[in-house]
């Protein structure tokens, strides 16, 4: 191997054809025809907000209008020394301690018992979760004021046996990481339960009949192999959960903040980190601090989409 | 064996044989009988959790405001008071719902046509071609998918607002042309349903690469279409935060922006209460429910076809949150 190799005799290359450039261009760019909307709609709705709040967290908005380049970090500064900065990070933090882990353990644990043994029921089951995703946004809201109000809740009994009386001993300041998670669980779990049970569905019957076969009973099953093979769809959720959690915005927007529907006078009007930065902007008329706030919550998302694409597997760019 | 045993002269096979075997078959199994028990309380807790509310929703339109502080929550009302509730609704800012459940059919319909025109061929070359940028281009593809939409929210409005389109259809329907998650999906079909031979075979015969996806790759999207079709519904129904952001003109609203609005607005949800200045009285929980059933409705029957969709693992990576 050591041995050097002997080049092969230069032929004279004149006589084949050779792809000339130009038309390797001509196939780039006929690929680019097909390419190209959709690469302007990317540029100018996905990078191109991105590349303007960047622009703006630097600018001056102190006249009203934007002085590019005039502020400095004094946007970031701005946003880091604001009084409700840590409020509203605290209570994302809360909220996400509380959501992550339990939504991930309900989802994992209710897809397990549907898909162990497949009946019916189990499927008008699965149905009925997944439907209920069709309630969100304000609907959603509005449901759940319902449901948490004692006076008229179909819950009223469990409501009034935990000593509650009114709407507003329901919903308070301590109450709403628990209730956003309640709420993002009625309307989120069923599609996740429905990508969980999917990936149970793909574990190979050998590999479970093999370990009935060794003497593994039902738990045994979920415990050592099932839950090992789903592993990365649990990741995927996490992350995907989590991205989305740290983004709420219009559960305590209707509920407390100028949105206000009437209810909630416990609830904050700046509850979420998303909630300060349209606060910078829409109360206070502050651009460049809301494009710096918008901007860090921006980075979260791409971490944790750049965190996924990395880490899962699930998406293969080279196929 | 246990066959064996039942044929045995000993043991003949009666009634209570029968329900033995069958109670061993549907109850013990596996998990045994505890387990068997925890597995259907467990289920059952959710199935209440989960189904409660919505036969809640769709009884409350029925049931005047005290009838829902009386009956019980799970009894019918009368359908005279959803003709009622309807005709409030109707009332509101001079049927203003209508416009609003136009403006978001109208909305869904130019995001879809906007968004298949662009990403279907896009989806199709990054999956036939090589060439330089590609690769970048699915990079930002997948992370643009798996970013929360409601992220851009605050960026998308800056934007908007320099081109001045804020408070304009166009503000809501121009960004949903980029539909990162149907270029993806596209890219996927194609790559693992259109074989490169059948590609090669018709350039032979002198096919164009624009006759090539004419003729060839799209009446192979077929089932393709209906997928993105329902995923981009979806989404541009139920956009709330964009509209809310990007919009100030209630003639331009969409349903859920509206129903923001109704509720804000009248006395929905709080009938009992003295009314602040402003505020249409008169409204109760009815009117709201009944509204966030139009919404709620047209949603939960598109779930009812999409279900198989996830559970076939074709819809990972569109859930945001």
């Amino acid at each position: 191997m050591t041995e050097k190799r002997t080049s092969l005799p230069r032929l004279p290359l004149t006589n084949k054809p050779r792809i000339p450039g130009f038309s390797r261009w001509r196939r780039y760019f006929s690929a680019y025809r097909f390419a190209l909307p959709y690469t302007l709609v990317m540029l100018a709705f996905g990078l191109g907000p991105g590349l303007y709040a960047l622009l703006l967290s630097f600018a001056d908005f102190s006249t009203g209008l934007p002085r590019y380049f005039a502020a400095g970090f004094s946007n970031y500064l701005a946003v880091f020394k604001d009084y409700r900065f840590n409020f509203a990070f605290g209570n994302i933090a809360k909220f996400l301690m509380i959501s992550v882990p339990l939504g991930i353990a309900m989802v994992v644990i209710l897809a397990i018992l549907l898909q162990m043994r497949p009946g019916r029921l189990t499927t008008a089951l699965r149905t009925l979760f997944f439907i209920a995703g069709a309630v969100t946004g304000p609907v959603l809201v509005l449901v759940a004021i319902f449901m948490l109000d004692p006076s008229i809740s179909p819950f009223q009994a469990l409501l009034k046996g935990m000593g509650f009386e009114l709407l507003n001993d329901v919903i308070y300041a301590g109450s709403l990481p628990v209730l956003f998670t309640m709420i993002g669980f009625f309307s989120g779990a069923g599609m996740w339960i429905a990508i969980q049970y999917g990936a149970l569905e793909a574990i190979p019957t050998e590999l479970l009949e093999a370990a009935t076969i060794d003497g593994c009973n039902a738990w045994q099953k979920v415990l050592h192999i099932k839950l090992p093979l789903i592993r990365p769809y649990i990741i995927y959720q996490f992350i995907l959960i989590f991205a989305g959690n740290v983004q709420l915005f219009v559960e305590p927007q209707i509920l407390g903040g100028n949105a206000n529907v009437g209810v909630g006078a416990n609830v904050p009007m700046v509850w979420s980190p998303n909630q300060l930065a349209y606060n910078f902007a829409f109360e206070m008329g502050n651009f460049g601090a809301a494009s710096a706030l918008s901007l860090l919550m921006l980075v979260i998302g791409l971490g944790a989409a750049y965190t996924i694409i990395r880490w899962t597997g699930f998406f293969n760019i080279e196929n | 064996m246990s066959q064996f045993n039942q044929m045995s002269p000993d043991s003949r096979p009666t009634a209570w044989h029968g329900w033995k075997q069958f109670f061993r078959k549907s109850i013990g199994g596996e998990t045994g009988f505890l387990g068997f028990c925890l597995r259907w309380a467990v289920l059952m807790l959710f199935a209440v959790y989960f189904v409660i509310p919505l036969i809640w929703l769709f009884l409350a339109p029925s049931k005047s405001a005290p009838d829902l502080l009386e009956q019980n929550p799970l009894a019918f009302g009368s359908f005279q008071r959803i003709g009622d509730a309807w005709q409030r609704i109707m009332e509101f800012q001079d049927g203003e719902v209508l416009l609003w459940a136009f403006n978001s059919i109208q909305y869904a319909i130019w995001a879809l046509v906007l968004s298949l025109a662009t990403c279907i061929p896009a989806g199709y070359i990054l999956a036939v071609a090589r060439f330089p940028g590609r690769r970048p281009l699915l990079w930002a593809t997948l992370i643009a998918m798996l970013l929360p939409s409601s992220a851009m929210v605050l960026p998308l409005f800056m934007e908007l607002n320099l081109v001045h389109l804020i408070n304009t259809k166009w503000a809501v329907i121009l960004p949903s042309a980029f539909f990162p998650f149907g270029a993806y999906l596209t890219y996927i079909y194609y790559s693992s349903s259109l074989p490169p031979e059948l590609l090669d075979a018709a350039r032979v015969d002198g096919c164009s690469e624009v006759q090539l996806f004419r003729h060839i790759a799209l009446p192979l999207a077929t089932p393709l279409l209906g997928l993105l079709a329902f995923i981009n519904f979806i989404m541009n129904w139920n956009n709330f935060f964009g509209p809310y952001v990007l919009l100030n003109n209630d003639k331009l609203f969409n349903l859920p922006v509206g129903l923001q609005q109704f509720v804000s607005a009248t006395s929905a949800i709080r009938p009992g209460f003295n009314p602040s200045p402003g505020v249409y009285v008169g409204y109760q929980q009815a009117e709201a429910a009944l509204f966030g059933l139009i919404m709620v409705v047209p949603v939960a029957i598109v779930f009812l076809f999409a279900q198989r969709y996830v559970v076939g693992g074709a819809f990972t990576g569109s859930i945001k949150g």
